[in-house]
């Protein structure tokens, strides 16, 4: 076949189109889904946050997550007067049954929820050997089941212990952000479940987010930021003792 | 011209190699899934694959679409923030068939305590209660309507705040 000027012209703006689509990627179950217009993190309003546990427990529910592993957990601190450099921290089965009452009279007390921070440059995914653990382009830290080998590489370079081997399947897991859910236009089951509003889910890339007004007038910290890793879980209100 | 007189070996070893990179190829292309590489070092699919994962929380629109009446009484209450799936727990199941999934009634008296309970890590303006002093064990609606738990004048009240 000879590639006329005429073909030229008629197949470039179609290659353009198509392009335009493979970048911007379009997961084939949610079809109004784009993942280019998204960049996904979450709020933790940590004055509100009542250590309920009803996040941990909803978390199981959704994602069936095994008993003892946890894709989300709450902590207790407790800083003591005299010592504020070595809290007590305390997560009695990941605060999924709630807390009891705390054995430490008086200093500073309250409840941290962790999750993956979904960091913009994880260190998880730079280790992996086989490619299995990604940042999606809508920023969001997935584990590929079918690709992970197990090697527990990600496990240790994670710098918040937000990765666990499934007992039964030995393949990495963690929060994917409820990805099932977000790309649907649902949120995510934590952040449905809690009571106080003390979980935000946050689209970054969304104008209209609330989120955007709220990192300017609080002051929001994240976890770690000296391991550099952009953390897109922000904390407002994070005491400096939380590790 | 003694340098490339026995140069047939030489041909022999570059046939090897040649052949070996031609398999090495071949069955890469075979055995590396289509859409790895799409967007990155990982496969493309991936991402479909765990964007379908069936959901568990259907999400307070779908339980606010029918249920307007609890939606109306929660307004005037201090739950009204609080979604539905928080205490009544996942409901996907009652939303795609209402007729014969419905949701169990749960305990009051150990629902209300999992966030109500008092504890010394909690935001002071959050309103807690010592259960046992609270209310001796009576389930927590006998005197307060979870869906807008305020006791008004007139209703029995069991409890002191």
């Amino acid at each position: 076949m000879n590639l006329t000027r005429r073909h030229m012209l008629l197949l470039l703006p179609a290659a353009a189109i198509a392009w335009k689509y493979v970048l911007a990627g379009t997961p084939e179950a949610s079809p109004n889904y784009t993942m280019s217009q998204h960049w996904w993190g979450m709020l933790i309003d940590l004055p509100k946050c009542i250590g309920c546990g009803n996040c941990v427990r909803a978390c199981q529910a959704e994602n069936d997550v095994p008993d003892g592993y946890f894709r989300t957990w709450v902590e207790r601190y407790h800083v003591s007067d005299y010592d504020i450099e070595n809290p007590h921290v305390d997560s009695p089965d990941g605060g999924k049954k709630g807390f009891p009452l705390s054995k430490e009279e008086g200093g500073k007390n309250f409840f941290v929820p962790k999750l993956c921070n979904h960091c913009a440059d994880s260190p998880c995914t730079q280790v992996c050997p086989v490619g299995a653990t990604f940042i999606s382009p809508d920023g969001v830290v997935l584990v590929d089941k079918t690709y992970c080998l197990g090697c527990r590489y990600c496990v240790q370079a994670c710098p918040y212990g937000c990765r666990f081997i499934h007992p039964k399947t030995m393949t990495a897991e963690k929060c994917t952000l409820c990805y099932h859910r977000i790309t649907k236009g649902l949120t995510t089951a934590c952040c449905e479940a809690c009571p106080t509003g003390a979980r935000q889910l946050a689209d970054l890339k969304n104008p209209n987010d609330p989120i955007h007004e709220f990192l300017k007038a609080h002051s929001v910290q994240v976890l770690k930021p000296y391991m550099a890793t952009h953390s897109k879980v922000f904390y407002n209100e994070l005491d400096g003792s939380v590790r | 011209m003694n340098a490339f007189k026995n140069a047939r070996h030489l041909f022999r070893v570059a046939a090897v190699f040649v052949v070996g990179g031609l398999a090495f190829v071949g069955v890469r292309a075979l055995l590396v899934p289509k859409s790895f590489g799409q967007y990155g070092h990982y496969r493309g699919n991936a991402i479909a694959e765990i964007a379908a994962r069936p959901v568990n929380y259907a999400g307070h629109q779908a339980c606010e679409d029918c249920h307007t009446d609890v939606l109306e009484k929660k307004k005037s209450g201090k739950h009204v923030h609080v979604n539905c799936e928080a205490c009544h727990g996942p409901q996907a199941k009652h939303v795609d068939d209402p007729g014969s999934v419905q949701p169990v009634k749960f305990d009051t008296a150990v629902l209300c305590v999992r966030c109500h309970e008092a504890n010394i890590a909690k935001p002071k303006g959050f309103p807690q209660v010592a259960s046992a002093d609270h209310s001796n064990g009576l389930a927590c609606d006998t005197c307060h309507q979870p869906h807008s738990p305020a006791i008004t004048a007139g209703e029995t009240t069991g409890g002191t705040k």
